[in-house]
């Protein structure tokens, strides 16, 4: 049975940093002053000698980690995703993509359910931007077992990976005893014939649940956990698309050049099927607790269902 | 210096310096001005100064360093070249499609190169983070960057200042190339960096000032710089704009523009003459 705990990726992503520091002697962990709030400070209490703080001062984090990474040091850079993929961005294509450098970017508190703290603060735009950057990999997972996996994975993956983690907690559903990560690697979580439901992050939590509802309207949907964006898992979108006919995407992210972007980029080219993207809509954000926001914006388990019955409709 | 040494040194250097109007005459693009004002210094570190392998040039303990003023590659290309990194006929194919020389220096494609740069400011921070590691690492080798008077004028080369002389990197020596010219005039017109030395000293870092075309200043001032400890080191160098070549000489003119037929055919007659004294 999976453990039935309510956590924060980011913190998972702490803990996952200080559970490996032993196995990992040259990983090294970076921060630009929100050690406390990424959770990087689980690893600095651990090991206060692997940890360096970079003070307000994300473009040059970026580039000491790229320069780091040329020494054999494993390194991850940590803040919020609005500075470091946003505030940072050239210095991550530039030092770090462009010479494909072996360093993770742990971006934390990425999307709207940042909560109270505003617009400027709720990135949901990392994604497409670390999307163009070629050669990075971008990984999103959605629970506590499935981040710790993901960050031993980086770890053990020579190359820039962008990590994308929440603030909120949510609901753990995956066995660590049973569950395998790989990168690229989509994840059918649950089978269905009508309407394929392919979620990141948070919403992959609300797309089960949306699926459930979906159930009870006799409509069989299949979720997919797409847990990796970049490289994107083309062989199980390909297949959703010829099997179910339509899609829905869900993240909590733009629907601009996020997942539902590079879904839609894949099927455009293997089988054309309608993508109907539920996400920020090109909007900003406001304050307000979390839970709500997500509520408001559509980022939950209803919209995905009712999206989902829409577009069921829209097959022929 | 001795003066044999010295002479050597000159010699090189003017050669560096016909490496740089080769390669950027070929490319018919670039920069030869900021590539012939750290000629001088490039040879300097080079052929006296870095402990490097042309032969293993990814060797674990050598020492760093990064071409933070990165469209100054010309510079780097033709030293690395002079000292054996690879071969002098690359120069002519500088920023051809499918050359190994890129326009600014990369890693991944060119021996010798220890970092991608070009994108100004991000240099220092990468050449931090090597120094980092190796104080980390318990490592014994030093990191050299050089910087552009008109880079500093990024943000992120002051993040970069505060963050060296916090984690006390005695390992790390930043050169600022003060020809005192940028794309758009006089970096005192433009938007002045000045003074450079406070600047530096005021966040933490011992500060040396030296002649960019002198090499016995050049050895006096890396001489302090590796006395130095608990403490990064600055040397700002007063330097020529397109030293070597006299009408590029304190030209803004020639910070990206590239020599026609005739001026290459001046510049090489310059240099050449200027190495048959010194063979005398």
């Amino acid at each position: 049975m999976a453990d039935v705990i309510k956590k924060a990726t980011r913190e998972s992503y702490g803990e996952a940093l200080a559970e490996l520091a032993d196995e990992y002697e040259d990983l090294i962990v970076l921060d630009a002053d929100l050690a406390a709030a990424t959770k990087t400070g689980i690893f600095k209490k651990a090991h206060p000698e692997r940890f360096i703080d970079c003070g307000i001062a994300e473009a040059n984090m970026m580039g000491v980690a790229a320069g780091l990474s040329t020494t054999g040091k494993k390194v991850f850079a940590s803040s919020f995703a609005m500075f470091a993929a946003g505030r940072a961005y050239e210095i991550v294509r530039n030092s770090i993509g462009y010479p494909h450098l072996n360093v993770k970017i742990g971006a934390t508190h990425a999307g709207i359910s940042v909560g109270e703290d505003g617009a400027t603060h709720q990135c949901n735009e990392d994604i497409a931007l670390m999307r163009t950057i070629p050669g990075m990999t971008i990984i999103c997972p959605a629970d506590d077992v499935e981040t710790k996996a993901a960050v031993k994975a980086a770890l053990d993956f020579n190359g820039p990976v962008y990590m994308r983690f929440g603030r909120l907690a949510v609901e753990n559903f995956n066995d660590k005893d049973t569950y395998k990560f790989e990168i690229g690697k989509g994840i059918e979580l649950r089978d269905g014939k009508d309407v394929t439901i392919i979620a990141t992050g948070l919403m992959v939590g609300e797309a089960r649940k949306a699926a459930d509802i979906l159930e009870a309207k006799g409509i069989s949907a299949r979720v997919i956990n797409m847990h990796t964006i970049k490289p994107i898992d083309k062989d199980i979108i390909c297949k959703a698309a010829k099997e179910t006919g339509v899609i829905v995407t869900a993240e909590e992210h733009s629907v601009i050049g996020g997942l539902g972007s590079a879904v839609a980029e894949v099927v455009t080219e293997c089988c054309p099927v309608p993508v109907i993207k539920v996400g920020v809509n090109d909007v900003f954000g406001h304050s307000g607790p979390a839970v709500d926001l997500l509520k408001e914006f559509g980022l939950c388990a209803e919209n995905i269902a009712e999206k989902a019955e829409a577009a069921v409709k829209l097959k022929k | 210096m001795d003066a044999t040494i010295k002479k050597q040194l000159e010699k090189t250097a003017c050669k560096v310096r016909m490496g740089v109007i080769e390669g950027v005459f070929n490319a018919k693009s670039g920069h030869p001005g900021g590539s012939l004002s750290i000629s001088d210094v490039l040879t300097y570190l080079y052929f006296a100064k870095l402990n490097v392998d042309p032969k293993n040039p990814k060797w674990a303990d050598r020492d760093r360093f990064v071409l933070s003023k990165g469209h100054c590659a010309p510079a780097l290309y033709a030293v690395l070249a002079e000292r054996g990194f690879f071969d002098k006929s690359e120069l002519k194919s500088l920023r051809h499609i499918g050359a190994m020389l890129q326009g600014h220096p990369d890693m991944k494609g060119t021996p010798g190169v220890d970092m991608s740069t070009g994108s100004l400011g991000q240099g220092i921070s990468a050449a931090a983070g090597m120094a980092l590691g190796g104080k980390l690492s318990s490592a014994a080798y030093k990191v050299y960057t050089i910087l552009g008077d008109g880079e500093i004028e990024e943000g992120q080369v002051w993040e970069a200042a505060m963050f060296a002389a916090h984690n006390k990197l005695d390992n790390l020596v930043a050169i600022v190339d003060n020809n005192g010219l940028q794309i758009d005039g006089k970096i005192t017109d433009v938007c002045s960096p000045m003074p450079i030395t406070d600047k530096f000293e005021a966040f933490g870092w011992h500060v040396i000032t030296m002649d960019a075309h002198d090499f016995d200043d050049i050895e006096r001032s890396f001489d302090e710089a590796e006395k130095i400890n608990g403490k990064p080191v600055a040397i700002v160098m007063s330097s020529v704009k397109g030293k070597g070549v006299s009408f590029m000489e304190n030209q803004v003119g020639w910070h990206g523009t590239a020599p026609n037929a005739e001026q290459y055919a001046q510049a090489m007659d310059e240099l050449n003459k200027r190495l048959e004294s010194l063979e005398d």
